[in-house]
């Protein structure tokens, strides 16, 4: 399952060549830090999820971080020179087997120790499921909680990053949203992303925490270098509108931004932009309220369409919204094949999809 | 201690053939005896620390037994009514309680092996003094988690003992059909890990064994311990073993190498135990089980809405609304349902 150095050295640099990637561009927006959390410095998403750990380390001595090649600083580097800062008894390498360092992780939270767990690739996840489905997210619910693997979480990259092809391209976060017990965070920014894993590590219940990959160098933020928590289960409305909701979380939030300013400026359609932040459990509210007010739904993921998130989004937000709505709910996902190599412009749902959905649902006719 | 062993392997046995009986019966859903593996359960568990975490199967109910949870509290699991410390959320057998340091069993095989690698990894840090052991059978040594615990025990180098009961069979599978090599011990030098093999029938070996291996574990040295046994009874209520095996080779471990037997022949040779006392005890012990077995019986099931309790530490809100979407849907349509079991909404 390991992926090889040249592999991971060639998506590092695609990561930094943007104008030899297959992919649609993605422009980044960055957003602002709560000043209420304090000083302030410019950080990556690596450096982000760096610091969140870093501090989640220093504030509780039993934390330790564990995968593949995390010790030397992590393929992708977000755990660099935190081996140094803490020991190897804390920060090492296991051997390249997944449903062990699943297994190894909810051990570890069984005893009370805080366990975070890097599965190098999403698309890697998988030989854990058994462990992730069948073992932590049950573990109080069949003990009568009598035990819990609460202090346990698991990071993993994710999503597109130009040529990752079948393998270092996928979103799998639905499989996961099937799972009583789990909480599953996807943040958009490394502002974000530190308050969310910060949250994730410290929250009671097993949290699988992924990390979009293609942001780690391409999103560079205010972040505040203090200790702070975003809370979970929370959406947040980046953008406001009043013709059309729009849903997204990961990358795609900031492709889902990109067409709503297009239409803005094309046309004067105002699209709310939500980002759903939690995936499992999510926050049905704040979606169906901007619903409420704009009658309109567009929900949009990387992922598959059958059986994607989105399905799960537009059922509710129908069950709860249906005197409100005034076309029906689109959805602007993957199509249902594997994640291509070359053809990966043509298969993420791009801006230019997004744009054509929204003009569709404005021009819908009763 | 002597003493207490051997009453454990004789109250295993007896429980197990009240609960079978009453599987059978259609009293409890399933069931899952011990028979023929009571000195390897016990004798292991009493080779530990009682603070010594241990991580196991489904066929090690003795290990529990020996650290002292109540009859009553294995019957109440198995009939899963409000006084099962496990909230009735699992099938028969899945026993665990963290004050004696059994983590609650589940039914996917071999998924604990690295979770208790984990979990001496964090004894470890602690400097606790604690080691891990976890039990496993032949087959789910087969299995994926097997292979990356015992690697990762070994490379991390963790206080864990691997116990694992080879009775010949996984349900219908001999062990000609689950492995090709040297039994579940020729792997371990493979990862590196210190490694015997016991007869599994007699209490003292296995007692023995599991007291050296805990001396190796507390220097950070994992220890694999294949115990060599038969599975006398059938794999479970929901098996007729007698489809793929046959009789004679049963009868001949019956009686031929039955571990409760051989160690009462030892004992009664010491002149620690007679016939008169075996017979009281036996009584006694049988007694006590129908007891605690038509207590349980009588327990009304927990209410209804604890099904939707511990899913996650707090109910989020999805929950709550499904929680109460049942409790409508009782009022009007209670009368459909085994209402009268449950304590109430």
């Amino acid at each position: 399952m390991a992926t090889t150095g040249y592999v991971i050295k060639s998506l590092i640099n695609l990561i930094k060549i943007p104008s030899i990637r297959y992919a649609s561009g993605i422009t980044f927006v960055p957003s602002q830090a709560d000043p209420s959390h304090g000083e302030i410095s410019r950080m990556n998403l690596c450096q982000a999820i760096n610091n969140a750990i870093d501090i989640a380390m220093g504030s509780d001595s039993s934390t330790c971080l564990f995968g593949e090649d995390v010790a030397f600083g992590g393929v992708f580097r977000c755990t660099i020179g935190l081996q140094a800062k803490y020991g190897k008894d804390r920060v090492f390498n296991t051997p390249i087997c997944e449903q062990g360092i699943a297994g190894f992780g909810i051990g570890l939270a069984v005893c009370g120790s805080t366990a975070i767990a890097e599965i190098q690739f999403a698309d890697y996840i998988f030989p854990a499921f058994d462990q992730i489905v069948n073992e932590a997210a049950k573990y109080r619910y069949r003990s009568g909680n009598l035990f819990n693997c609460g202090k346990l979480t698991i990071r993993a990259t994710w999503g597109a990053v130009g040529h990752g092809g079948l393998y270092h391209s996928q979103s799998p976060e639905a499989y996961f949203t099937h799972t009583p017990g789990l909480k599953v965070v996807v943040p958009r920014g490394p502002i974000q992303a530190k308050g969310l894993l910060l949250s994730c590590i410290r929250n009671e219940n097993p949290c699988i925490f992924f990390e979009p990959k293609l942001l780690y160098r391409a999103a560079v933020e205010d972040v505040p270098i203090g200790d702070y928590e975003t809370e979970l289960e929370q959406a947040e409305v980046v953008k406001e509108g009043k013709d059309i909701t729009v849903v997204s979380w990961g990358t795609q939030l900031h492709v889902a931004l990109d067409a709503a300013k297009v239409v803005e400026e094309e046309i004067g359609v105002s699209c709310e932009v939500i980002d759903l932040r939690t995936i499992l459990p999510w926050d049905i509210d704040t979606v169906a309220k901007s619903v409420q007010k704009t009658g309109h739904l567009i929900i949009t993921h990387e992922a598959p369409i059958t059986s994607g998130f989105a399905a799960e989004i537009s059922t509710k937000v129908q069950e709860r919204c249906f005197f409100h709505l005034e076309a029906p709910i689109s959805r602007v996902c993957g199509w249902d094949t594997p994640f291509p190599h070359i053809f990966e412009p043509f298969y993420l749902p791009t801006k230019w999809r997004i744009i054509e959905a929204i003009k569709k649902l404005i021009d819908f006719q009763h | 201690m002597a003493l207490k062993m051997y009453q454990n392997m004789v109250t295993l046995y007896q429980m197990d053939k009240i609960l079978y009986d009453s599987q059978r019966q259609g009293r409890i859903s399933f069931y899952l005896t011990n028979t023929g593996e009571e000195a390897a359960q016990i004798g292991s568990t009493a080779g530990l620390n009682d603070t010594d975490l241990i991580y196991g199967q489904y066929r090690e109910t003795g290990s529990l037994l020996y650290r002292g949870f109540p009859l009553e509290n294995f019957m109440h699991q198995c009939y899963g009514n409000a006084k099962d410390i496990g909230g009735g959320k699992q099938m028969p057998i899945h026993y665990g309680s963290s004050e004696h340091h059994f983590v609650t069993i589940s039914s996917t095989l071999a998924t604990q092996l690295p979770q208790a690698v984990g979990s001496a990894y964090a004894f470890k840090r602690e400097k606790n003094g604690r080691i891990v052991l976890a039990y496993f059978g032949e087959g789910a040594a087969s299995e994926g988690d097997a292979h990356g615990a015992m690697n990762m025990a070994s490379t991390l180098k963790c206080p864990v003992i691997f116990f694992c009961r080879n009775n010949g069979y996984a349900i219908s599978t001999p062990t000609t059909e689950q492995y090709g090599g040297d039994g579940i011990a020729g792997k371990a030098i493979g990862y590196g890990i210190h490694v015997i093999r016991v007869d599994g029938n007699d209490l003292i070996a296995v007692y023995n064994a599991t007291k050296a291996a805990r001396q190796i574990a507390m220097e950070n040295e994992p220890v694999l311990i294949e115990a060599m046994t038969y599975r006398l009874g059938h794999h479970s209520t929901s098996d007729d073993s007698t489809t793929y095996r046959s009789n004679e080779e049963v009868n001949i471990w019956q009686q031929n190498d039955n571990p409760i037997a051989r160690f009462r022949t030892v004992l009664q040779n010491k002149g620690w135990w007679n016939d008169e006392e075996d017979m009281a005890y036996r009584q006694k012990v049988q007694k006590e089980i129908m007891k605690a077995f038509l207590y349980a019986e009588k327990i009304p099931k927990p209410n209804i809405l604890s099904m939707f309790d511990d899913v996650y530490k707090e109910m989020p809100k999805n929950l709550q609304e499904q929680r109460d979407e049942l409790a409508e849907h009782l009022k009007n349509y209670g009368k459909y349902y085994p209402m009268k079991d449950f304590e109430g909404t």
